[in-house]
């Protein structure tokens, strides 16, 4: 039938040709170059800058020693993990992170679901949350060590407090620009109260939501450095612990090496979430394909 | 009995600046089985229309009815769900209608050959052409089994090419499943081409001034004599109207 072959023949040439032969090893090994060299790039400045810092002899005086080159500062960090000591501190503030973020995940996700469905708390709660997320959490910690004493649950409510509010934002957020041509598509289908949620609304927020949920993480990171140079727990090794006893024994060196770490860290987990962001956007053609 | 029954319906909304009148005492009726075009310039209340009978909106007076039959509409737009194929996508309606699991990847598949999509379930929307997508939402409105579908302006972004293909295959599906069919649209030639009666609209408000039967001679075509003639017509009384609203 003519029309039959037409349509199709149209449908083919508007999905344009398919996409290129290039073999799978190749093309992982170009999209592993394209991963990692602004990675070694920033490395790179970072290391650079150091040794600039160090050549500037900044306070006049380089026979003290008072800050050891890049070289130097990563033998030490060598040195650290070597001995374990690194490792553990690690471990500790990495098990606070998981804690206090999986506590901000549940206790965001269940503000931010009820704020969402019911509005007269929306205006409300709503103007607490956004307060809340621009109070910078260093602020909590004497409420937080009046209310718990100089113990790991001081750390943790100022975590939770500092990275929960942008998760529920942005699970608000998510629901709030739920686009209105689709909730009128969903509801003409017949989709109701639940069924609209868990089909449309929350698929429909979820890119939102991982933007909160990154957000989050970035303030829970940043709070718990700040708990963690606050709140100095006896016999426990935490990267904060490193941090002060560098500054008590005016360890220049040592203090970039574990600064490097956190930064690292956090540029790491933040990576996470940017390739889950972009695997969604991916799968729903919202990045521009010459990116993709 | 009448598939849809619009009966002085009118319907006004609150604006910042007063009361705007839609729609004006219009009165309507769609025999099962028929395909009707509604055209009018901007502001002719078309998609307020759409809405009331379609059960969004509620007139102010005057009665619609629909005889329980289930409406499905369409919009300019496929308004697709980004994150689903487009096999779900339609999967999607059924499920909605609680369609058995077993049946609905069937149903599905159906569907999609219907509109001559089948092969193209795996894909997303954003992987489709406009033309494609549009005939996806196709097969989810068809998806709710409606009996009457209602289309505001549904080839209205597609270029002329796959627009001209798209009434074809939408006159096939209708004549297969006995559709009743309220089309809304810009274009005096579509409206002529598709339509079994097209009605004409005025602009603010809505009242319907002019209806034109167009009696079935044989297959039609956007070109044929017809088509043109009754085109050309439209466009007098819409310009007519449209120069009541210049000063």
């Amino acid at each position: 039938m003519a029309t039959d072959q037409a349509l199709h023949g149209l449908d083919s040439l508007e999905l344009g040709p398919l996409a290129s032969q290039e073999s799978g090893a190749r093309r992982l090994a170009r999209r592993g170059w394209a991963a990692t060299w602004p990675k070694l790039l920033a490395a790179a400045l970072v290391l650079g800058a150091w040794q600039l810092f160090y050549l500037s002899n900044f306070h006049g005086d380089s026979a003290s020693h008072l800050v050891g080159d890049p070289a130097q500062g990563m033998g030490n960090l060598w040195d650290q993990l070597v001995r374990g000591q690194l490792l553990a501190a690690i471990g500790t503030t990495m098990e606070r992170a998981l804690v206090g973020y999986t506590l901000s995940v549940v206790v965001g996700v269940i503000v931010g679901a009820i704020v969402s469905r019911i509005p007269p708390l929306r205006a409300a709660i709503g103007s607490i949350i956004t307060g809340l997320t621009t109070m910078p959490s260093i602020a909590w910690f004497p409420f937080a060590i009046i209310l718990f004493g100089l113990t790991d649950s001081a750390i943790l409510f100022v975590v939770v407090l500092g990275s929960a509010p942008s998760i529920a934002n942005g699970l608000i957020a998510g629901v709030d620009y739920t686009p209105p041509l689709l909730l009128r598509a969903g509801k003409m289908m017949g989709l109701r109260s639940f069924a609209l949620y868990r089909y449309l609304i929350m698929p429909a927020s979820l890119p939102s939501f991982v933007a909160g949920l990154k957000q989050g993480w970035a303030f829970a990171w940043r709070s718990l450095m700040a708990g963690e140079l606050v709140v100095q727990i006896a016999g426990s090794l935490s990267l904060g612990v490193l941090l002060n006893g560098d500054q008590e024994q005016l360890d220049l060196t040592s203090a970039i090496s574990v600064m490097i770490v956190i930064l690292l860290i956090g540029v790491v987990v933040d990576g996470l979430f940017t390739k889950v962001d972009l695997a969604i956007r991916n799968r729903r053609g919202l990045l521009d394909p010459a990116i993709a | 009995m009448a598939a849809v029954e619009l009966t002085g319906v009118s319907k006004a909304y609150r604006t910042g600046r007063g009361e705007l009148l839609a729609l004006d005492d219009v009165s309507l009726s769609v025999r099962p089985g028929e395909f009707v075009c509604l055209i009018g310039a901007s502001g002719c209340g078309k998609s307020t229309l759409l809405n009331l009978v379609a059960g969004v909106d509620r007139p102010t007076a005057g009665r619609v009815g629909t005889g329980g039959r289930r409406v499905g509409l369409m919009f300019q737009e496929p308004a697709l769900f980004p994150w689903l194929t487009a096999g779900r996508n339609v999967e999607l309606a059924l499920r909605a209608r609680k369609v058995p699991r077993q049946e609905r990847r069937a149903r599905t598949a159906g569907l999609l050959d219907t509109v001559r999509l089948a092969g193209f379930g795996d894909k997303r929307p954003h992987e489709l052409s406009g033309g494609m997508r549009q005939r996806v939402a196709l097969a989810r409105a068809l998806a709710q089994d409606a009996d009457v579908l209602l289309m505001d302006e549904p080839f209205g972004a597609l270029d002329a090419m796959t627009r001209d293909l798209l009434h074809d295959e939408l006159e096939r599906i209708c004549a297969e499943r006995t559709l009743t069919v309220l089309f809304v649209t810009h274009n005096v030639r579509e409206a002529a081409r598709l339509g079994d009666r097209v009605i004409v609209l005025s602009s603010r408000p809505g009242r319907v001034i002019g209806e034109y039967p167009v009696p079935r001679q044989g297959p039609r075509r956007i070109d044929s004599a017809q088509v043109a003639r009754i085109a050309a017509t439209l466009t007098d009384t819409l310009r007519e109207e449209m120069g009541r609203h210049g000063h």
